[in-house]
């Protein structure tokens, strides 16, 4: 029923033909899945005596009055949480129940990123690293997305979701090892700094062209879907990026050839210096889905237990229907978009702040665990100084770490070593050889 | 070495596929039907392998796909949605995570949505990854070339476009037999590629095919007729316009001509081009895009680089001009073999 009003908010369309539509949602779904089985043959049986229009693209009834659907931005989808800003359960039959020892998993991953996040910020300051992105405020999404999915779920994501790989157990040494561009970076020091890739974890490389990977998610999670394992996959985007006709791309093909695949959103309000205001008319990446006949939900990002719950059940479903959902995390972006950014030039202090100190993940999930005492103010102490100093050693360890071999600025362009490539290897060594002395040699592996 | 290391694969390679094509048995194909053999065969040995693209499930636009779909499955041979960058990303999706993607892209003059997914992700993947990932198992086919009418958006050979990318590759048959070897070298070779079908030769070119899977090297440059005066060097279509040229330049000048088939335009085989130019001193390139830009220029550019003191005269590069592909006056603009055989004829007189 709840449905029902939404969709009678979000068009405005008379009760009427919303009931009839609903009423008869269930048989015309199953209707048309058989005729999916059967690809070539018409999409709904062709009866010209029916009053129904016939029409193969849609199968809706006539109207005989002209009206103009109004999209509603006003009282947009609902925000799905669990918990209040306060930390506070609202409805008992949703906390998901995790045992301590998770919630404080949950903590510890997202106040270790939190911290990673601090020093490394730092250290681009201080020129020790060329370029930095944190992710203040969204680690919520991060953490209570990562816990939901399985192991070997293969994870697509844009730039912003470090928290994901450090919940699935990405080393500090790896993440500074990717920063630095040292000889341990899994990367081979090809890439800027936060571009981080596992294959061990599942955790595809990431790029820089923005939403290049949902239609890539969408091409995996097919090829998953065949391999019948089990296996779903995630896609990560920001609102910016949604913008881009790969998205576009990406959700339908996920749509239409029904893979087991979660589309998940950071709606963290800003694009660099764009607000979303001026990213998107319509109410947000969450009603773009029903328009691509999508699964679709919007969730408080800063509440780890609704991104879990969300996630949890988006995932089970997406795997054993084949068919993707559409999450949209609303959260905030507390920091710059990156260290060549400083968005006082575009946003408020006075806003920023409200997000840091009234609506938090990490401030919320801790209330969470002070209210059931699983957290003390010792804990919180010499937790802060025990991630500090984990981050700090792994911190002086990279930098001490020599940069790779430069061979391998020639190498896996293909996955064998070209004629022209061994050519311009060999050149390249010749000239550096002859004018050694305005090459930085000693900083790189022999 | 390496190159030694190449040279005695390709050798080995092209020993086996010519025995095995003599052992194994053959028929009548033209190309539209030399790539479904290549894809049947592929779809046979390979459970991970799917084809997708616009309207390949009912057989194609160009019937090279025709049978698959019954054959194989509708999970294997499938309709995407319009959309070439959903294609081409998809297919890069697929093959990072372990199948054997084969995309079709309906027309080459309808890439460029895919551009971005082709050249900042496909050609990058491995590279940007430290190889912990790669899309080797993505090879995206489509038709290209002119076809007589197919002006502006049916005719286009966009190759330059691509060959300025390295870590993809890029491949055009001229024939059946080259076809389906080559194919299904693309896909076997676990890098992208690109494969680029010469449209016009889709009915036109007819050739005894071995029926079972065989491959062709990448990156080999096939020199199909030896001369000693003048080197030719073309690729897809125009190595039958080329091939008619060599004949008018020895019945009519006494010329003796070396043909080349590129085949692979990247990475492309320096080392044949250039010993043949080392031996005849005069190169004439040949491709109906347009000049300026073009990867004649490329090879103009190398060949001068390797070869400047074997060279008698300028390396010649007959092409398209620096127009869109035009309707009506297509007859005017295709590097016809009246103008390549007047570029012949200036080689030899410079």
């Amino acid at each position: 029923m709840a449905t029902l009003n939404s969709i009678k908010n979000m068009y405005g369309i008379c009760s009427h033909a919303i009931r009839q539509t609903t009423g008869l949602r269930a048989a015309k779904l199953i209707q048309q899945r058989a005729f999916r089985v059967n690809g070539a043959l018409r999409q709904q049986p062709f009866d010209s005596s029916e009053e129904k229009p016939q029409f193969p693209g849609a199968s809706a009834e006539f109207i005989d009055h002209l009206e103009f659907i109004q999209p509603n931005v006003i009282s947009g989808i609902p925000v799905y949480r669990v918990m209040d800003r306060a930390g506070k359960i609202i409805n008992p039959s949703e906390d998901p129940q995790l045992s301590k020892e998770q919630v404080l998993n949950f903590y510890q991953k997202m106040t270790l990123l939190n911290t990673m996040d601090r020093i490394l910020y730092e250290s681009q300051r201080q020129g020790r690293i060329s370029f930095y992105m944190t992710n203040y405020g969204e680690e919520g999404t991060h953490i209570g997305s990562a816990a939901a999915l399985d192991p070997r779920d293969l994870v697509f994501g844009q730039y912003r979701e470090a928290g994901v790989l450090m919940y699935r157990g990405f080393p500090l040494d790896l993440f500074m090892a990717q920063c630095y561009a040292n000889v341990d970076d899994l990367g081979k020091g090809r890439q800027m700094p936060v571009h981080y890739g596992s294959k061990d974890l599942n955790f595809v490389t990431i790029s820089s062209p923005l939403a290049t990977q949902i239609p890539q998610a969408a091409g995996a999670a097919y090829a998953a879907k065949r391999e019948n394992t089990n296996r779903a996959v995630i896609c990560y985007f920001g609102e910016g990026a949604a913008s881009e006709g790969d998205a576009h791309a990406g959700f339908n093909f996920s749509a239409t050839l029904e893979c087991p695949l979660i589309f998940f959103c950071r709606n963290n309000g800003y694009a660099i210096s764009t607000p979303t205001n001026e990213q998107y008319r319509g109410d947000g990446i969450a009603a773009r889905g029903p328009g691509y006949g999508m699964m679709s939900i919007r969730v408080d990002g800063n509440d780890v237990f609704a991104v879990y719950n969300a996630t949890k059940e988006a995932r089970r479903r997406a795997v054993a229907e084949n068919q993707p959902f559409l999450i949209e995390a609303m959260t905030y972006r507390i920091g710059h978009h990156s260290t060549s950014d400083d968005s006082s030039a575009y946003r408020s202090v006075d806003e920023v702040n409200y997000w840091d100190k009234q609506d938090h993940p990490i401030s919320r999930l801790r209330h969470y665990m002070t209210a059931r005492s699983w957290w003390s103010e010792e804990d919180e102490r010499s937790w802060r100084k025990q991630s500090r100093k984990m981050v700090m050693e792994a911190f002086e360890k990279a930098e001490k770490r020599h940069k790779p071999h430069p061979d391998l600025m020639f190498s896996d362009v293909y996955e064998e070593m070209t004629p022209n490539l061994v050519k311009q290897k060999e050149a390249m060594w010749r000239h550096v050889q002859q004018y050694k002395e305005h090459y930085p040699l000693d900083a790189y592996a022999k | 070495n390496n190159q030694d290391k190449i040279k005695l694969e390709r050798a080995g390679i092209a020993l086996w596929s010519l025995l095995s094509k003599k052992r194994s048995p053959t028929t009548k194909m033209n190309l539209f039907q030399s790539v479904t053999s290549a894809l049947d065969n592929t779809l046979a040995s390979d459970p991970t392998a799917v084809i997708f693209g616009e309207d390949v499930a009912f057989g194609g636009v160009f019937r090279c796909t025709v049978g698959l779909r019954d054959k194989y499955g509708k999970d294997r041979v499938f309709n995407t949605p319009l959309c070439e960058q959903g294609i081409v990303g998809f297919g890069i999706g697929a093959a990072v995570a372990g199948a054997t993607a084969i995309a079709e892209i309906q027309f080459a003059d309808y890439i460029y949505p895919a551009f971005d997914q082709i050249v900042n992700e496909a050609a990058k993947y491995r590279y940007r990854s430290g190889n912990l990932f790669d899309c080797g198992n993505l090879t995206i086919r489509a038709p290209w070339g002119c076809v007589g009418h197919g002006s502006l958006y049916h005719s286009q050979s966009p190759e330059a476009f691509f060959a300025h990318c390295p870590g993809i590759k890029v491949v055009i048959p001229r024939g059946p037999v080259q076809c389906k070897g080559l194919l299904l070298s693309c896909i076997a070779d676990q890098n992208p590629c690109i494969f680029f079908e010469p449209k016009i030769l889709y009915r036109a070119a007819v050739e005894q095919v071995p029926t079972e899977a065989y491959t062709i090297p990448l990156s080999q440059a096939e020199v199909i007729q030896e001369g000693s005066d003048v080197t030719l060097v073309a690729w897809g279509t125009q190595i039958h316009v080329l091939r008619e040229v060599a004949n008018m330049a020895q019945e009519k000048l006494g010329v003796s001509c070396e043909l080349i088939d590129l085949q692979t335009i990247l990475p492309w085989d320096t080392e044949t081009v250039c010993k043949s130019v080392a031996k005849t001193g005069r190169l004439l390139i040949s491709h109906e895009a347009p000049i300026t830009g073009g990867f004649a220029a490329e090879i103009s550019s190398t060949v001068q680089e390797e070869c400047f003191l074997n060279l008698e005269a300028p390396i010649a590069r007959v092409c398209g001009y620096d127009t869109p592909f035009p309707h009506i006056f297509e007859p005017f603009y295709i590097p016809d073999k009246w103008k390549c055989f007047d570029a012949v004829k200036k080689l030899i007189s410079f």
